[in-house]
């Protein structure tokens, strides 16, 4: 990944930072300068919970090439409290005890490596709550 | 009155058996089990790495200090498995917090001591005066060459402490620190696994420098092994830290809450300061407890630690360092273990 796009999606990626609308509350990830609900150009900057809930989910067996090694995966959707939804692995959990509707956590991991020289690059998961 | 404000630790779900090492080559598992003290040990998959075990340690650390990543003016990580070999693991876990950019930052590197080493310099600057909160953090994902005596213990975890001077959970009483060149345990730059000068690993390195450190202590505090309830080691093996407690004077009961190898692993830099975390989430307000790392090199940093009031209330703010050495484990075979750690080779 080109360090410069991924820095500039630290804020999300590393702290689950989103801006929520100043006039009607709507809340973004990753952040916008204008809100698509009202209209409203005022944002504050907030950090959404750790604990989200399953809403859906698919086991990805061809995966694009920098995840090859880590076939089969579950990628979920999950929801936040803050009503924002994120897609990423669900990790840490046998498939079959995937439920939709299921409480599970933010974790933060290596999301993938650009070859041997480039740089890590981080970020959400989804694991089971402990 | 200084001392740490939250602790937290972070330990991966996966772990491997001794006879599952023991079996790819030849080697009587039950010796080794009787030997070092292991029964099996902490495996990281390819997403878990010392920057990862560190933020997520750091997260219990600042949720029970009740404090936000944004007052910490310091982020130490001591590691000997920092996943660049150019580029601070810090700045990661302190962009992660939300501690950037007012904050200074470093990485540690002294073999296993480093993880200790960051928590000796957060708390000299707290006590300086310099800052109001510090972040020190022990943590690896060591590697031992296969086969070798090395790859039966080598795991991973990491432990954070938040150090400042209000609302202390335990108050610092003593630091020392105990250091000569001894050339037991290295790794030559651009070599994949550690060299170790075997049975030299012990007395003369390990064994001592951690009753250097810990009489020296002792010593300074004008205290003796009794007046302590708990006591944690550095921990390469089961037998080590045992061992060491014995010839100090302290009883096995004052060292097996922290004593955390025998299913845990060698977690390196994290090692005692896991184990710390393991007697902070169960001791009493009063309790002291005597804390003695070592790092290959070689050296030990000696702590005395009193719990305060305040500990009883956070101690289940999060998952207790017990909850995530024993539960929802996920045991792997070597198959498995080897492509995690990136010990196949491909040739294609
Ligand atoms: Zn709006």
């Amino acid at each position: 990944m080109f360090p410069a796009r991924y820095a500039r999606e630290m804020p999300h990626r590393y702290r689950l930072e989103a801006h929520k609308c100043k006039q009607c509350g709507k809340v973004f990830v990753p952040r916008r300068e204008i809100c698509d609900k009202c209209g409203a150009t005022e944002f504050e900057v907030i950090r959404l919970s750790d604990r989200v809930k399953l809403v859906t989910y698919t086991i990805i067996h061809t995966p694009a090439s920098q995840f090859k090694d880590q076939s089969p995966y579950a990628l979920g959707i999950c929801e936040f409290p803050e009503g924002v939804r994120l897609t990423a692995q669900v990790v840490d959990i046998d498939f079959a005890d995937l439920k939709t509707g299921m409480d599970l956590q933010v974790e933060f991991r290596r999301i993938q490596t650009d070859g041997h020289e480039g740089i890590l690059s981080y970020g959400y998961k989804f694991v089971p709550v402990i | 009155m200084e001392g740490i404000v939250g602790y937290g630790a972070h330990i991966p779900r996966h772990r491997i058996k001794v006879e599952e090492i023991a079996k790819v080559w030849g080697a009587d598992a039950p010796s080794y089990k009787r030997g070092l003290q292991l029964r099996e040990k902490s495996v990281p998959p390819p997403d878990v790495d010392t920057i990862t075990l560190s933020v997520e340690a750091a997260k219990r650390a600042l949720k029970r200090a009740g404090v936000d990543g944004a007052q910490l003016g310091a982020v130490y990580i001591g590691s000997e498995s920092h996943p660049y070999a150019v580029k601070p693991s810090g700045t990661v876990v302190a962009e992660a917090l939300g501690a950037v950019p007012d904050c200074h930052c470093a990485d540690y590197e002294f073999a296993c001591k480093a993880g200790s080493e960051a928590m000796f310099v957060a708390m000299g600057l707290v006590k300086a005066g310099y800052i109001d909160y510090g972040l020190a953090i022990g943590g690896d994902t060591s590697q031992g060459a296969p086969s070798d005596a090395l790859e039966y213990s080598a795991s991973a975890g990491a432990a954070a402490f938040i150090m400042g001077r209000e609302n202390l959970v335990a108050e610092i009483e003593y630091s020392n620190s105990y250091m000569t060149d001894t050339p037991d345990f290295w790794r030559r730059e651009h070599e994949f696994y550690p060299q170790h000068a075997g049975r030299y690993t012990g007395e003369p390195a390990y064994f001592k420098h951690v009753t250097g450190a810990a009489k020296a202590l002792l010593k300074k505090a004008g205290a003796e092994p009794g007046d302590f309830q708990y006591c944690v080691f550095h921990q390469p093996n089961g037998k080590f830290p045992m061992r060491a407690a014995k010839m100090l004077g302290f009883t096995k009961e004052q060292n097996l809450t922290g004593w955390l190898a025998p299913t845990l692993g060698n977690t390196y830099s994290g090692a005692s300061p896991i184990g710390l975390t393991a007697i902070l989430d169960v001791a009493k307000p009063g309790d002291r407890i005597f804390m003695v790392s070592y790092g290959s090199g070689s050296g030990s940093d000696g702590f005395i630690w009193k719990c305060a009031d305040r500990l009883a209330e956070v101690q289940n703010l999060v998952a207790t360092t017990r909850t995530l050495l024993d539960e929802r484990l996920t045991y792997v075979d070597y198959g498995t273990y080897a492509k995690y750690r990136r010990k196949i080779l491909k040739n294609y």
